[in-house]
């Protein structure tokens, strides 16, 4: 699965500038959302992004899509720099990678109905699908997600959550785009529909070989989905690497504590786990600190922590090793620790 | 039905005998302009003092709905219990006039909401928020009932308490706010709290630390805890006892560690089966064909049954009732012994 890079990402900022005042606007600073982040995307690969709330993966979306200028950095489609693209051309680049929203509630337009949604990209890209054939293109998109084509003239209300993610799918894939950035597509469903719908994503990854950046907080459901996995905190990434490295081998103590707190569902791991409880919360991201961001959480923290930024890449103590501990963390005290807690003594939790 | 349990940890005064809450055979219903929406069909479960019940269920099975009678919440019209009984403490709350059952809801039982930033009152600071309790149920005066919310703030370890009663909700994080909720529920030592999908809306690393305040406290007061959640990690993580509820009925009832062992409801294992795991990457998921039913259309027989591998005639005919599976175990699946035995 390693080809060139379908996309990159090149040290991604982008600052919100905060203001004071009604007529003289001053800025007084910036929630730097995103504060250099850089990844590879190969084709028919899912890289998944996880991190808490703000830690800026769906500002990381919106960058990807072109729905946020970057502040600065560059978004690289198959080599060439898109970030600062406008008119034709974005609109051309644009086609090729498409959104799944959240929230299947309100990413659905109410007073239009599904064909209209679904088939409204052909009316901003008309050179996908000429006029005549509109109809029988959303039918096929509606059978590709699992729904019945002849739902085609219903309204989003008349639909269930996992019904209405589908149909955002068949959205985002109308145009035959060869990019999916999925963000948090099914944390809003239930358990039983959420298993539905992730397998309908892999299954359409496969059938039009798509690659995906999928972005979510719960971590089972990355791993699951992910060949690869990005861990973010406050803007920045600490820790990325295959989904192998990153849960069985975790060297960054925020990648640590965050798989070492997943609830697993297995009783049995109440004794036996061990938990990393964090204290505090995640600072202001107008205000980071200096150093490395996690230092005021991190019971490993020191002076160095402070002083000096911990480069993404992969640490000094493993530089000479091989194997699945040597992939990037961005932290000076890199160790490996074992903090995912098993799923399975006692038969629980067993595959279906 | 009674819920045995492993022996909890004995409280200073002598426990009660019998649940702290007994609910028997509850019904709710919503009428609505295009029907009746049957929300809760007929659900009994029971908690003792110190005891960790986690209702599990996904939307639509009327887990809440459920937490909203016991609580007297519910919004009527459109909800209504049309039958069934809820003892607290031996007392059926549902006889209760209007008065008598806000006594019972401000200083015996309180209530844990979701989302803390609706749940707060936004334009009123928490040590008012705080102090109000003690203001309304204890007659406390403003200045003492100030102490008291600092205390209660340094309880649920807030940071700097003492500086920040004066806050607004919305200047505390999503996680202090979810304490200030805990605070607030704990602020009279109730003895049963109600938490409604407490650490949904709160990142992994924060719920960690929210629900071990929540058990500690707990474990401190000897509270009854119903908790109330979709989560199976949540779930296995906290509870005593689980009851799993789909279609406004409960499926099926054990001890949390026998559940997650051994299912003996198809739908139970279909949820098991259908999460992703953390510690290995798995193949396809399991997912469970089809929709949670419509309330308003709940299907003949088993309500599962559309769903469901193993249905078979009966179970289209016959509603299944709760089996006994083992002492303190119940299913309600016809076919209970094959789905436990299966592997």
């Amino acid at each position: 699965m390693t080809s060139e890079p379908i996309l990159e990402a090149r040290a991604l900022v982008k600052h919100y500038p905060l203001t004071q005042g009604v007529v003289i606007k001053r800025r007084i600073g910036a929630v730097k959302a995103v504060d250099g982040v850089s990844f590879d995307l190969a084709a028919g690969e899912t890289l998944g992004i996880v991190g808490e709330s703000g830690c800026g993966k769906s500002t990381v979306a919106k960058l990807l899509v072109h729905l946020e200028r970057p502040t600065r950095g560059q978004i690289l489609y198959r080599g060439e720099d898109i970030s600062h693209l406008s008119g034709r051309a974005l609109k051309a680049v644009r086609r090729n990678i498409q959104m799944v929203f959240q929230d299947p509630y309100t990413s659905l337009n109410p007073r239009m109905t599904v064909g209209d949604i679904i088939g409204e990209p052909y009316d901003i890209h008309p050179e996908v699908a000429p006029k005549g054939d509109r109809r029988r293109k959303v039918r096929d998109l509606l059978d590709v997600v699992g729904l019945n084509p002849e739902y085609i003239n219903r309204y989003p209300h008349q639909f269930s959550g996992g019904q209405r993610q589908r149909i955002g799918i068949a959205r985002g894939l109308a145009l035959r785009p060869e990019i999916i950035v999925a963000d948090e597509p099914v944390s809003a469903l239930d358990v039983s529909v959420q298993a539905q719908v992730i397998n309908l994503l892999e299954n359409l990854q496969q059938e039009f070989n798509l690659s995906y950046i999928f972005i979510a907080h719960d971590l089972s459901v990355v791993r699951h989905i992910s060949d690869r996995v990005a861990v973010m905190y406050l803007g920045r990434l600490v820790e990325i690497g295959t989904e192998t490295e990153i849960y069985d081998h975790p060297t960054h103590p925020y990648t640590q504590a965050l798989l070492s707190a997943v609830p697993v569902p297995n009783p049995e791991a109440r004794e036996h786990r061990t938990r990393i409880l964090l204290s505090g919360d995640v600072p202001s991201p107008a205000h980071p600190p200096s150093g490395c961001r996690f230092r005021t959480r991190c019971w490993k923290a020191q002076e160095r922590c402070a002083l000096e930024v911990p480069l993404l890449a992969v640490p000094a103590v493993f530089r000479t090793t091989t194997g699945p501990v040597a992939h990037d963390s961005a932290c000076h005290f890199a160790e490996e620790r074992d903090v995912v807690p098993n799923t399975e003594p006692g038969g629980a939790g067993r595959k279906g | 039905m009674t819920l045995v349990n492993e022996p909890i940890p004995q409280p200073a005064t002598p426990a009660p005998a019998g649940p702290l809450l007994d609910v028997r055979d509850l019904h709710v219903e919503f009428r609505m302009r295009d029907g009746v929406a049957h929300a809760v069909n007929g659900v009994s479960y029971s908690v003792r003092a110190g005891e960790t019940l986690a209702v599990l269920g996904e939307s639509g099975s009327g887990k809440s709905v459920t937490a909203q009678a016991i609580m007297g919440i519910l919004d009527s019209p459109p909800g209504y219990v049309t039958g069934g009984q809820v003892l607290f403490q031996g007392r059926d709350l549902l006889t209760l006039g209007r008065e008598e059952r806000r006594k019972v809801r401000g200083a015996h039982m309180a209530m844990i909401f979701q989302d803390a930033l609706s749940a707060l009152n936004p334009v009123v600071s928490v040590g008012a928020q705080l102090g109000e309790m003690y203001e309304v149920h204890r007659g406390m005066s403003r200045r003492s009932a100030r102490k008291k919310a600092v205390e209660l703030m340094e309880r649920v370890r807030i940071p700097a308490a003492r500086t920040r009663v004066g806050d607004y909700p919305h200047q505390f994080s999503g996680g202090m706010r979810q304490r200030i909720m805990i605070a607030m529920a704990m602020a009279l030592e109730p003895d049963l709290i109600i938490a409604d999908e407490p650490t949904t809306a709160l990142d992994v690393t924060v719920q960690a630390q929210v629900m071990e305040l929540l058990a500690e406290l707990q474990h401190e007061l000897n509270m009854g805890l119903i908790l109330i959640t979709h989560d199976l990690g949540v779930v296995a993580d906290v509870a005593d006892t689980i009851a799993v509820m789909y279609a406004g009925r409960i499926v099926e009832t054990a001890p949390v560690h026998e559940i997650y062992r051994a299912p003996a409801h198809p739908y139970t294992r279909g949820l098991l089966d259908s999460i992703p795991r953390v510690d290995q990457k798995g193949q396809e998921l399991y997912a469970i064909k089809g929709l949670p039913p419509n309330l308003m259309h709940i299907p003949s027989g088993c309500p599962f049954h559309p769903r469901c591998p193993r249905a078979r005639d009966i179970c289209r005919k016959d509603h299944p009732p709760l089996y006994d599976v083992a002492p303190g175990r119940a299913s309600a699946c016809h076919f209970w012994e094959e789905t436990l035995n299966d592997e």
